[in-house]
């Protein structure tokens, strides 16, 4: 890993976006929660609650113009890019308002407006994809740095250490994002992994790596701000890999806690919802500052509810459309 | 029915016209890049991509790390972006390495992301026969593909087709799985220097006023012509039909030769069993009009293949099996004919010498 001296004192601009970045995608997904019970949400959820930070902090460095890649839990990531909660619920509602009319549901958010380039519900695929529009971006002289997220679960798959390799091996514009929250559904780590040395098995490939063991979004904040500095200025040639450790507060899928089950143990939890970002950095911004973030999220959730409602559902005739592009 | 361009008078062998393809494309737009294992050393692909790299520079026509998933994806990726990647392997069995991606991914996007994204890949894989291609290096692979809605499989039988439709394909904003045979790339045709895209679903049919009708698949179009010469010494007509793609599949074209004719043997480059030519021979049993007609199914024995000519013999459809299962179609009454082994000696495919 290398050794880099970062800011730690964000500005309250800084702090306010992430705030607001961060509380968004929390209590969307709360509502989410609430309202999976109706059966109105025609769509299994993987929320992202706990682990928002990886997508806030990142996208925050990104321009609009720059490619975002990301999984079945990828809300988070999906609005953190500027896709719309309108968007997101339409699509969990199956509606012709939806992000993908309907045909993505949860698991595939996408938004080429925002350069969402899609999220794969098939473990790790995602990345190699990511890959190839990195590849694109660089052919094509574009400017744009791609960031793929992940789970770890990823990072065991094939395609993983075969896109590192080709990323490095192109010196391509790339993030990788892993976000750590040691579950591959209800697996942990230690039945999976021969070692938990995941940064140092990717630098094996010469490529840069960070480690954030805590769940840190301001250290997120300053690792990725530079890292897209560099690459964008050409200071920095080829993917830069970033392990993110955060929890997931909510079942594999599902709106519900899931500590009765017994693979987790809620002790384990606890550590780390003392770390939760969105209430952290609640309490380093003025009561005035954050009401007024947290009036205008609400008014946007209650919106965005009321669009998927009243979302028309698709015509029968759709079923055949998209099986092939003009 | 086919769309015909002139094809003019000069003669080009298929692989060359893969190779013209190529070239033409990568010519007129920027966006097109060729990658895969050995496209850019110095047999480019049995000759199907020499030069490229000379005249395109290493940006635009690359080898890979031996990573088939990965490297599909990053097909995928690259044409979500506003590329149109050609990705090469030099064997078809290869390719089920990276069928996570073809299938879960290429075949998907458009559909499952309510068509925001378009992924005009070309996947472009050639089949080995002979001198010990054996279980790995000999697989037709197309009717798995053309199972899967929003995938398109095009298996073009001799240069001409195989010139317009690799540019088709390229053109195409859709993933392509291109299909290549290779004892057909050393077979000639009359092909049009300028560049030109063949549109797909249109089947070609050989002959006319058939006693019967041969359905080919690939390199197995050329084996059901060399049927026909055999024929002829029974009196027996056939027509041969080449569908050119699998899917989108010119049924109408087939449908119309069977009527003509009221004989059909379809004979897959590939397993019988649950394919291409089951999917033929249903929709001729879907179709009240064709409820008389006679079908028969010819491929590869369902076996692995063998690397032992003297097994191998066996496992594929030739033309003296082709003809004889004609015969026996039309003539079920009458004593049982073989072609002339020397006949059906030259009209099988010797020519071919390994090691590829």
């Amino acid at each position: 890993m290398v050794s880099v001296v970062y800011q730690l004192s964000p500005n309250n601009e800084i702090i306010e976006r992430l705030y607001r970045g961060l509380a968004f995608v929390r209590r969307i997904e709360e509502r989410v929660a609430e309202i999976y019970p109706t059966d109105k949400i025609k769509s299994p959820v993987h929320l992202s609650i706990g682990q928002e930070a990886a997508s806030v902090a990142v996208c925050d460095v990104l321009n609009a113009e720059d490619i975002v890649s990301g999984t079945y839990r990828g809300h988070a990531l999906y609005l953190a890019k500027g896709g719309s909660g309108k968007g997101m619920l339409a699509e969990m509602y199956g509606k012709t308002g939806g992000a993908a009319r309907g045909k993505g549901g949860s698991m595939h958010l996408v938004s080429p407006e925002h350069n969402v380039l899609g999220a794969s519900a098939v473990v790790g695929t995602n990345v190699p994809i990511a890959t190839g529009a990195a590849l694109s971006a660089k052919m094509r002289n574009s400017g744009q740095i791609v960031a793929v997220f992940f789970g770890d679960g990823a990072t065991e798959e094939g395609s993983f250490s075969e896109s590192l390799n080709f990323a490095a091996l192109k010196k391509l514009p790339m993030l990788f994002i892993c976000e750590n929250n040691f579950y591959a559904i209800h697996e942990p780590i230690a039945k999976r992994w021969a070692t938990d040395r995941l940064c140092e098995r990717v630098a094996t490939y010469g490529i840069e790596t960070h480690l954030i063991k805590d769940d840190d979004v301001l250290e997120l904040h300053d690792i990725a701000s530079s890292a897209v500095q560099r690459l964008r200025s050409g200071a920095h040639e080829g993917p830069i890999f970033i392990e993110y450790q955060a929890y997931r507060f909510r079942e594999h899928v599902g709106p519900n806690e899931d500590f009765d089950q017994g693979y987790r143990d809620a002790q384990e939890s606890k550590i780390w919802e003392e770390r939760d970002q969105v209430a952290r950095l609640a309490t380093m911004l003025n009561d005035d500052v954050r009401d007024l973030i947290d009036a205008e999220i609400a008014i946007e959730i209650d919106e965005a509810v009321r669009y998927a409602e009243d979302s028309p559902i698709p015509e029968i005739e759709e079923l055949y459309d998209h099986v092939y592009a003009d | 029915m086919s769309t015909q361009i002139d094809p003019g008078t000069r003669v080009l062998r298929y692989v060359d016209a893969i190779r013209e393809a190529l070239e033409q494309e990568m010519d007129v737009d920027p966006s097109v890049f060729v990658f895969g294992l050995d496209v850019d050393d110095h047999k480019g692909i049995q000759g199907s991509t020499m030069g490229l790299v000379d005249k395109f520079g290493a940006e635009r026509v690359f080898t890979t790390p031996l990573s088939e998933d990965a490297m599909t994806g990053v097909a995928i990726g690259a044409a979500m972006t506003g590329m149109r990647p050609v990705h090469v392997h030099i064997r078809m069995d290869f390719m089920m390495l990276a069928m996570n991606q073809l299938v879960n991914m290429a075949a998907k996007t458009h559909y499952m992301y309510g068509g925001a994204y378009k992924v005009p890949i070309v996947v472009r894989s050639m089949i080995g026969k002979s001198w010990g291609q054996g279980a790995q290096h000999s697989q037709g692979l197309h009717s798995m593909f053309a199972h899967v809605p929003g995938l398109k499989v095009v298996a073009p039988s001799n240069a001409y087709d195989v010139k317009g439709c690799l540019i088709q394909a390229i053109r195409d904003n859709n993933p392509i799985i291109f299909m290549e045979h290779r004892l057909l790339y050393f077979t000639d045709a009359y092909v049009p220097e300028q560049s030109y895209a063949l549109p797909f679903g249109q089947a070609r049919t050989h002959g006319e006023d058939g006693d019967i009708t041969l359905v080919g698949v690939s390199n197995m179009v050329v084996e059901c012509l060399r049927a026909c010469e055999l024929l002829t010494d029974v009196g027996i007509n056939a027509e041969v039909v080449d569908p050119v793609t699998i899917r989108p599949l010119d049924f109408d074209s087939i449908a119309a030769s069977a009527r003509r004719t009221g004989h059909v043997i379809i004979v897959d480059n590939g397993w019988v069993d649950f394919g291409t030519s089951a999917e033929i021979a249903a929709r001729i049993a879907e179709d009240d009009s064709l409820a008389s007609i006679k079908v028969r199914r010819m491929g590869y024995a369902p076996t692995t293949c063998p690397t032992t000519p003297w097994l191998e013999k066996g496992y594929y459809p030739n033309p003296a099996t082709i003809a004889e299962a004609a015969h026996t179609l039309l003539k079920p009454n009458a004593p049982t004919w073989s072609p002339n082994p020397e006949r059906a000696e030259l009209t099988y495919q010797t020519q071919f010498r390994g090691p590829f």
